[in-house]
């Protein structure tokens, strides 16, 4: 009976703390707050984004030389954005920048595990850098590849676009979207920017693809483009699928309490079942020392 | 022979320090026993390790290791981390067997498989903040910032959670080694405790390093990525776990059949018997498992490629193969089998791994992650100083063999006679694995 009761206080202060740490659910989903409409088929190239973005993070300025378009870039860990171009059947020249898309149900934040990389309700998803540990599990998590490390410092942190979150604390649009000249990055309300797109599609059927990219993808994005090429051709990632991510591990984590609950009290029953069959002969009525 | 006798008596810490840490010997006599070649090579690569490591926190990682952008986890990760921990899994699995299935006839393993278990944490966690961008970081998840939402806030406090209870099981032997009574009969009063904790901190941890991976489904190659990996991961850790058990019994075979004894001798035989026929099985439900994922999949057309054959390679030749040879070998009574179909299964826990975190990680892009030479220099740094610990333990603490003054029964009595301190393991005894110290 002692045992019993024992057991079951065991398995009671397990369950508390079961439900302390089990996972939050997803409370940030709810509010898609901003985003910005990058309609690829407005971009002339400039890369004046590539440069505001560098003035306002206080990065090295980007190259003068429109040679760089010529590879695939990708962002680093000193060039938050970078546009891409690729040319289509006709000829034509289209270009895309990239950059953290801002997801509605981040993979980055789900996968820090101390809150570094954090969804804000209005939007964009910030580095708090006081608090990372270089773990760079948002970097394995992240299906864009967006974040990055500062691999050559002894202290590194992750660098990657914040969407100007200070900027847009203080009602300033992203600096991007401020000095963009040709209208390809339109900055707004994400459910507004949606109803833009697919206004865009429905009016110009043959100018673009069908598909809003970062509607669905990875469970949504603040970040919408609209393409007449593959949206793969332009840099971004066709195989990401349009489940959030945070979804993956939630089952796994979900095991936790269960395991934590159930584990204890099956593990002490079966300790008693084996006791009590070695008999009472073995530990002679006294207290038994495991270690002997 | 010296003349001890006629010397003035000792100081008593300097005869503790003779006594407890070296061997018996004095410094002299001690330090010339270390110089072996074994030794050598040992002092060679932890010096030269540790030198990489000093350099890679004053240059940053991208100095020593080939991780870029693309590649955030290499060899430091998938083996230091992944491996270390799978192959520590002696520690609950024979914890749990005698303690709490009361398989009395394991006991004799299961001090070594506890200190095993402790030590590979304690280096997979130095491996982790060689790794880490920021290691004095390390207890920000466990006390600042909580991501609940982590897998790797889960692994950070199941993996520190079971460090001390790893320690804590560990600390008998420590306390009879110290001489220290009280304290001894307080550690183990609390075995069960410990060993149900253990089990739940690792079935947690362990099935969570594989779930660390459900994030990336565009990542992990198709016929390593399942949802049930964190089943994958749990259940082939038993198999890691027992096969070293395995190994490194084999390893102090010597000392278990010294002790041997015609009331209650410890049969190292019927004992590696016993395991290799629980790893047989365990290997097999692993195998049913991992095929189960695949039909769940269903990419069966992958295993025409390349990487379908090696995961071919890794399920049938290190997973099934053992299974079977375990089971072959077991039946006949084989022990000489079983010992080298262990190492055979062990490998195949270090393939799955370094398959799932760097192998078959990023299969479809461009860039191929190959560790540097200097990262495989701070892996072996860090193996190397796990078994350097292990044997330093292993000679001077009742871990393979159960010390004399705290023997329940009377077999070892004689022994203690003799002396008035502590009985210590006597020099001739000590474990070599390889080399000398």
């Amino acid at each position: 009976m002692k045992l019993a009761r024992r057991t079951f206080l065991k398995a009671a202060g397990v369950a508390g703390v079961a439900s302390i740490v089990s996972p939050a659910t997803a409370a940030v989903r709810a509010a898609a707050g901003r985003g910005v409409l990058v309609d690829t088929t407005l971009c002339v190239g400039c890369r004046g984004c590539e440069a505001a973005c560098s003035e306002a993070n206080n990065l090295p300025a980007p190259a003068g030389d429109s040679a760089v378009l010529e590879g695939r870039r990708s962002t680093t860990p000193t060039a938050f954005t970078v546009v891409n171009q690729a040319t289509a059947a006709s000829g034509a020249v289209r270009y895309a920048k990239s950059q953290c898309l801002h997801c509605l149900d981040p993979a980055c934040a789900s996968a820090c595990p101390v809150r570094a990389l954090e969804k804000t309700a209005s939007g964009p998803v910030v580095y708090h850098r006081d608090r990372c540990m270089g773990c760079r599990y948002c970097m394995v998590a992240c299906p864009f590849g967006v974040p990055k490390y500062e691999y050559d410092r002894p202290v590194p942190y992750v660098r990657k676009c914040s969407f100007c979150a200070e900027r847009q604390a203080a009602g300033k649009p992203p600096a991007c979207t401020e000095v963009c000249p040709s209208g390809a990055l339109l900055f707004g309300d994400r459910e507004q920017l949606l109803e833009t797109a697919r206004t865009r599609i429905y009016q110009n059927p043959d100018r673009y693809l069908h598909h809003v990219y970062g509607e669905h993808e990875a469970g949504g994005t603040a970040w919408l483009y609209l393409s007449d090429l593959p949206f793969e051709s332009l840099g971004l990632p066709a195989d990401v699928g349009t489940g959030s991510y945070p979804e993956l591990t939630r089952g796994a984590l979900s095991a936790v309490p269960l395991v934590l609950t159930l584990w204890p009290p099956l593990l002490m029953s079966l300790y008693t079942f084996a006791k009590n069959r070695r008999g009472p002969d073995e530990t002679g009525g006294q207290k038994e020392d495991p270690h002997a | 022979m010296r003349e001890t006798a006629t010397l003035p008596a000792p100081a008593p810490a300097r005869e503790w320090v003779r006594e407890k840490l070296l061997l018996g010997l004095d410094l002299g006599d001690y330090v010339r026993s270390l110089k072996t070649g074994g030794n050598a090579l040992a002092f060679l690569i932890v010096v030269s390790g540790l030198a990489v490591i000093a350099y890679r926190f004053a240059k940053g990682l991208g100095s020593v290791t080939n991780l870029s952008q693309t590649t955030p986890w290499g060899l430091w990760v998938g083996l230091d981390v992944l491996c270390g921990v799978a192959l520590a899994a002696g520690g609950y699995t024979l914890a749990a067997a005698v303690y709490i299935f009361g398989l009395e006839q394991y006991r004799p393993v299961v001090r070594p498989a506890v200190l095993t278990g402790f030590l590979g944490y304690l280096f997979a966690v130095f491996g982790l903040l060689v790794d880490l961008g920021q290691p004095w970081r390390l207890p920000y998840p466990l006390f600042y910032k909580h991501g609940v939402s982590s897998v790797m806030f889960e692994v950070g406090w199941c993996v520190f959670l079971y460090l001390i209870v790893l320690f804590l099981e560990f600390a008998p032997a420590l306390f009879e080694w110290l001489g220290l009574r009280g304290l001894r009969r307080r550690a183990a009063e609390i075995t069960i405790g410990l060993t149900v904790f253990g089990v739940v901190l690792s079935t947690l941890h362990q099935s969570s390093l594989g779930a660390l991976f459900l994030m990336a489904p565009g990542r992990l190659h198709p016929l390593w990525y399942s949802p049930f990996i964190p089943i994958f991961f749990f259940v082939s850790s038993i198999a890691a776990g027992l096969s070293m058990v395995i190994i490194e019994s084999a390893l102090s075979h010597r000392i278990f059949r010294d002790q041997a004894d015609p009331e209650r001798g410890v049969d190292l035989d019927a004992i590696t018997l016993g395991l290799g026929r629980g790893a047989a099985v365990v290997l097999f439900s692993s195998f049913f498992l991992r095929l189960q994922g695949l039909a769940e999949g269903g990419h069966w057309a992958q295993l025409r490629t390349g990487y379908g054959l090696l995961f071919l390679i890794e399920l049938v030749g290190f997973v099934l193969l053992p299974s079977f040879l375990f089971a072959r070998a077991a039946r006949r009574g084989d022990v000489s089998s079983v010992r080298l179909v262990a190492v055979l299964a062990v490998l195949g826990v270090v393939l799955n791994r370094l398959n799932v975190s760097l192998v078959a990680f990023d299969w479809n892009r461009p860039a191929r992650y190959v560790p540097s030479g200097l990262e495989v220099l701070v892996s072996l740094t860090i193996i190397t100083l796990g078994i350097l610990s292990f044997r330093f333990i292993v000679n001077r603490m009742p871990i393979l063999r159960p010390h004399p003054q705290f023997a329940s029964d009377g077999y070892t009595q004689r022994l203690t006679s003799e002396r008035g301190g502590s009985p210590p393991l006597h020099s001739g005894d000590r474990v070599h694995l390889g080399h000398r110290g």
